[in-house]
């Protein structure tokens, strides 16, 4: 084994995984559609929902729409964390993910190239989005638009990786939906993508503390402060506890002989 | 070696002092003045100044800063660099708003109350005359060629035209509900006027004294209502003038030549009076119920920065 099969069987999987997204039209299309029609619709109706106090990393007033374009940006990536699991749950169906785990290299480094996979592909969605945010007239500074890649590839990681951890504890692609209703919206609503800290803490305390605990809550500030050109370290360092953490699960809950699939009976 | 580096170190922030713009907000409540380093966005001091201070402005020299203190009914004089008081001219009573002409040696304050405006000699510090004009004049300003002293009579509706040489009034226009600012082009060439009620900027020529143009706001998810326009500023090259919006907390950028609202900047609450910077290339507001000014480029057309600087902010002026 040398560092070559490393390197092939890494741009295999990424490789794949954006061909993937490239020939599949419709799912770059509906990735894009979701967090648009929040920035158009949504935001649009709660313009000067803000109201007064000027939070870091803002100097003046914004939109609504301004707030939450890094909350928007976090979803892409909450979303696309999803769906890579929701692939691995169909890979392990379909009997392609046995192919890959039975390559000679070792599982973590099989799984982080997954997840450098889905990132990579989360990365170029939002770019994208980014672009069209840009003539809907929200320009964060220029320099912003470069600081805000390294805050992608941790965040994207970080929800890749709670996606793979979730994905160890579902058998059948019937049960996303679950994954729908107890993840990906409470992990969305109870988080600062769509309301700041201090106007939550106005309506209840217990609600703002969710929040401020929810690595995706973190994830967004990383993200908010990085597109300004600023480096929030607490979120930083949250972040990546919370990355290392979900990676670690899942590279446990992918271990045969003692994961999840085997307390599940194994695949079909 | 030491030694002599700190003394040019010394030496180079005593220059870089020297040169640093500053901005001075009147702050209605505080009955003080504020003063912004608009470069690095921050507040470097409040000074006292007298009981609700609103209307302000620099003499030409830059070396003078006259303060109307309405509730002592006075406008005070101050050194522009130490904020000594150097004296107290006869303004009437209420001062507000007041204009200078273009040598900076006679003044021009609207009596709101009395409905008259007062010509004083900055020099002698007496009063030259009183001239009676509509009811509750409120904005005032002189044409920059020195020909025409305008007062704008908030309940009458009219605009006054002033011979400056005479000081009497030669001509009247009238215009939208409640106007309340009136500025020239840099040309004198155009008057333009902003009416509160009416929610409209009117472009007046100075030639004809008719109304050229009448400009309507519109902002998106603000009622209509709300749009009442008071500041309004042109640069010195005619492109763009710009008008603060009051309540919508909207500063509207007009294109000069084709009188088409461009953009719509967000500011804080209430923004009420503006001021450009000595190179034009920034414009600030004050903001009267966030407590704060804005602080606009305008080569990218975006706020930069919103910068607290105490209660009611009001009038604003820059000095370099």
């Amino acid at each position: 084994m040398n560092l070559m099969h490393y390197w092939r069987a890494m741009w295999g999987i990424i490789g794949r995984e954006l061909w993937r997204f490239i020939t599949q039209r419709e799912r770059f299309i509906s990735a894009l559609v979701r967090p648009l029609v929040w920035l158009f619709v949504f935001a649009a109706g709660f313009r000067a929902a803000l109201g007064l106090a000027i939070t870091p990393p803002y100097e003046t007033y914004i939109l609504y729409e301004v707030y939450i374009t890094p909350g928007l940006i976090g979803m892409i990536q909450l979303f696309n964390g999803m769906q890579s699991s929701l692939s691995m749950v169909y890979d392990r169906e379909m009997g392609s993910m046995r192919i890959l785990m039975v390559c000679p290299l070792p599982r973590w480094f099989l799984l982080l190239s997954k997840l450098l996979a889905g990132t990579g592909v989360s990365i170029i969605q939002v770019y994208v989005f980014l672009i069209i945010a840009w003539f809907y007239d929200i320009q964060a500074p220029l320099q912003g638009y470069i600081w805000i890649l390294p805050a992608l590839v941790l965040s994207g990681l970080m929800l890749g990786a709670l996606g793979l951890l979730l994905s160890t504890f579902i058998k059948q692609l019937e049960n996303f939906a679950g994954v729908m209703n107890f993840v990906i919206f409470p992990l969305f609503f109870m988080s600062t993508a769509l309301y700041p800290l201090w106007k939550m803490k106005e309506s209840s305390v217990l609600l703002s503390k969710l929040a401020e605990y929810n690595p995706f809550s973190q994830t967004v500030e990383m993200i908010r402060f990085a597109l300004y050109g600023q480096f929030d370290q607490h979120a930083f360092l949250y972040t990546l506890g919370a990355f290392s953490l979900f990676m670690a699960a899942a590279i446990l809950g992918y271990n045969p002989s003692k994961g999840m699939m085997v307390k599940k009976g194994g695949p079909n | 070696m030491m030694s002599t580096s700190l003394k040019w170190l010394l030496l180079l922030s005593l220059i870089s002092t020297a040169h640093a713009e500053n901005v001075f907000v009147t702050l209605e409540k505080d009955n003080a003045l504020a003063i912004v380093d608009p470069i690095e966005g921050k507040l470097l001091k409040t000074v006292p100044v007298g009981q609700r201070p609103r209307g302000i402005a620099l003499s030409p020299d830059n070396k003078h800063l006259y303060i109307a203190t309405s509730d002592d009914n006075t406008i005070k004089v101050f050194d522009a660099n130490t904020f000594k008081e150097l004296g107290k001219l006869p303004s009437g009573k209420d001062p507000e708003t007041f204009a200078l002409n273009p040598a900076g040696d006679k003044m021009y304050v609207s009596n709101e109350d009395d409905s008259l405006v007062t010509v004083i000699d900055i020099k002698s510090k007496k009063v030259l005359k009183q001239i009676k004009v509509g009811v509750e004049p409120e904005g005032i300003t002189v044409s920059p060629d020195n020909k025409w002293l305008i007062s704008v009579s908030e309940t009458t509706n009219m605009v006054h035209w002033i011979d400056t040489k005479k000081n009497t009034i030669e001509a009247n226009t009238l215009v939208d509900s409640r106007p309340r600012a009136a500025s020239f082009t840099a040309d004198s060439q155009q008057l333009w006027v902003t009416s509160e009620m009416a929610g409209t900027l009117l472009i007046i020529d100075s030639q004809s004294k008719q109304i050229l143009k009448t400009v309507n706001f519109d902002v998106p998810g603000i009622t209509n209502d709300k749009i009442q326009p008071v500041g309004v500023i042109i640069d010195k090259d005619r492109n763009k003038g710009y008008v603060a919006l009051g309540p919508a907390n909207r500063v509207a950028v007009i294109n000069a030549k084709t009188y088409e609202v461009e953009k719509v900047l967000l500011v804080g609450q209430r923004v009420w009076n503006l001021a450009f910077s000595p190179d034009q290339k920034r414009l600030y507001t004050t903001n009267g119920t966030s407590n704060d000014i804005s602080l606009i480029d305008l080569e990218s057309q975006t706020v930069t920065k919103s910068v607290g600087v105490g209660t009611y902010p009001w009038g604003v002026v820059a000095k370099p």
